[in-house]
Parts: C-alpha cells; sequence; structure tokens
C-alpha cells in the first residue's frame, strides 16, 4: 500500500497516521507531503488528511487548509477514485473542499471534547469497514471542538439511502445531526470522521478497536 | 478602499455560541433578550477600483473562502 500523509501548519496527528499506515503496509514507505506542494508523488494508493488545527483553525476549521495547492491535487485523486481518509480536522478539510457533502460545526454544548467514546459501525460496505460487522460496538477516541455533523435535509436522506453512513456514536456527545460520526463518498473511497482511529490502533495506546479499519483498508487495496 | 462583510449562520442553523451568549445575558438580568445570533464582520482592504467590481470581486471571495454557503450568508459592503 503506497501512503501520503499531507501536512498543514498546525497538524499534529500526521506522525500517528504514518504510524498506523506504516504498520499495515509493513514498512515505513509513507509519504509525509507539505500543503505548499502543488503535484502528489506517483502512484499512490491512498492519502489520510489528518487532525490538528491546520493554520489554527482561522476563519473555520479546515477553511484555509481546504484552499492549499495540495489540496486541488488531492480532490483531482480523489475524483479520479483514489482513496482519501480525513480523520477529525482531516474531515473538516474533506467538507471545506467539497470532496464530502455538509459542514461540521462547533458541539452542541461549545466544549472541547477529549475522551473515548463509543462507536456503532453503520456499514461493512466499505474498503474501511469491511473487517468489523454490522452495528459492532468500537471504541475510539475523541478529541474536537467542531464535531457537530451538519448536512440540509436531502443530504442527510442521500447519505442513509446509500449506506454511506460510516459510524454514528451510540450516545451523542456533540449533537451531530443523526449520532453521525464518520460519512463515505459516492464511491466509497473516500472517508471522513471525527474519532480517531489512528488513536487506538496499537495496544501500548490502549486499544486496538481503530486497528481493523487500516488492515482492512490495506487488504483492499492490495486486493483491487 | 474598503470592503465590510457580514458573515451570519443561515436561519435555522444552530448556533450554540449565540445561544451561550444568550444564556449569559440573560443570567445578567437582560430578561428582554429572547434570542442571540452570532456572526463575523470581515474588513478588507482593496486598492481602488469601480465600486460595482468591488462589489463582485468581494462576492466571490465570500463564496470562495469567507463563508462556507452551506450554512453561512454573507453580505458585502463597498465603504
Amino acid at each position: 500500500m503506497r501512503a501520503a500523509v499531507i501536512q498543514f501548519p498546525g497538524s499534529n496527528c500526521d506522525r500517528d497516521l504514518k504510524v498506523s499506515f506504516d504498520a499495515v503496509s509493513g514498512n515505513d514507505s509513507t509519504q509525509m507531503v507539505w500543503h505548499k506542494e502543488a503535484s502528489l508523488p506517483d502512484g499512490l494508493d491512498i492519502i489520510g488528511i489528518p487532525g490538528g488545527f491546520s493554520f489554527g483553525d482561522y476563519l473555520r476549521c479546515g477553511a484555509i487548509a481546504a484552499r492549499s495547492p495540495i489540496m486541488s491535487a488531492v480532490k483531482n485523486f480523489a475524483d479520479e477514485g483514489g482513496y482519501v481518509i480525513g480523520i477529525c480536522n482531516g474531515f473538516q478539510v474533506l467538507t471545506e473542499t467539497g470532496i464530502l457533502p455538509g459542514v461540521l460545526m462547533q458541539n452542541a454544548d461549545i466544549k472541547f471534547l477529549c475522551k473515548t467514546i463509543e462507536l456503532q459501525v453503520e456499514t461493512t460496505n466499505s474498503p474501511y469497514t469491511d473487517r468489523y460487522t454490522k452495528h459492532q460496538k468500537i471504541q475510539i477516541p475523541i478529541a474536537h471542538h467542531e464535531g457537530n455533523y451538519r448536512a440540509d435535509e436531502q443530504t442527510l436522506a442521500e447519505l442513509k439511502d446509500q449506506d454511506r453512513i460510516a459510524f454514528t456514536y451510540t450516545d451523542n456527545p456533540n449533537g451531530a445531526a443523526q449520532d453521525i460520526a464518520g460519512i463515505l463518498s459516492k464511491n466509497r473511497r473516500v472517508l471522513g470522521m471525527m474519532p480517531h482511529p489512528e488513536r487506538m490502533a496499537d495496544p501500548k495506546l490502549g486499544g486496538t478497536d481503530g486497528k481493523a479499519l487500516f488492515a482492512a483498508l490495506a487488504e483492499s487495496i492490495v486486493s483491487a | 478602499m474598503k470592503a465590510r462583510v457580514h458573515v451570519t449562520l443561515k436561519p435555522g442553523v444552530l448556533d450554540p455560541q449565540g445561544e451561550a451568549v444568550r444564556h449569559s445575558l440573560n443570567a445578567l438580568g437582560f430578561d428582554a433578550v429572547a434570542g442571540v445570533r452570532q456572526g463575523k464582520v470581515i474588513e478588507l482592504e482593496l486598492s481602488d477600483m469601480d465600486p460595482s467590481a468591488a462589489e463582485m470581486q468581494v462576492s466571490e471571495m465570500c463564496e470562495k473562502l469567507l463563508a462556507n454557503t452551506v450554512i453561512e450568508n454573507y453580505a458585502v459592503e463597498i465603504l
């Protein structure tokens, strides 16, 4: 699996994401790509947009990062069927670029939330979730102030009808519409999620519920 | 020349910050406050140009960056 992680000023989960990609690739080949690059390395399978506070969350979370030179290349990559995962701030960047629909608003109780919560796997029909079972409960940490997923009624209906809600919260911490914690693109190759699977991908981190996501991804890519 | 952009949440979009401000105002005894919506003001310093051209440019800036039109409205003022 040939992976790359995009780095913005203020990204802080970039290395963690590389470690998770490397662990399932079986080598340390994951490349780090600075946001000012206008093009991506050749031959990539998957791009990770990491968590953090890109550009200090100025203007709106992910707004400035979404307009950086590398994101045009990422958008083309996704349009051509490439795999992209955006976690936390990465999810916010993906909605700001329009690669995924909707928006992440401030948490309903205006608190920054940093804790491990329970997710329910809503679909196993994706390269990220096919190693889980449908409705499986998994423990994954969240760490965000803007995780309250919002979209218009039509978009929410489409996400549901097309089985594109990947994960929901079993005890909604942030007010997200329909308890949504993560969504898929139409072609199911782009995943955006607020919780951090890369922070639960090694026993030393306190759990491994996130590891199946990366393992499933590597398997899907190798067998594709 | 200058332009001022007002970015506000669309009606119906939950505004947790505005709600918190309302609670606080009520707690201070301002019982008349029934609702608060918080937005932002962005002031731009522009090179001189025709005001209608400026308004068009600033609207384009709003569409491309300054507002997220999924949840926000914007209004442009040329000063």
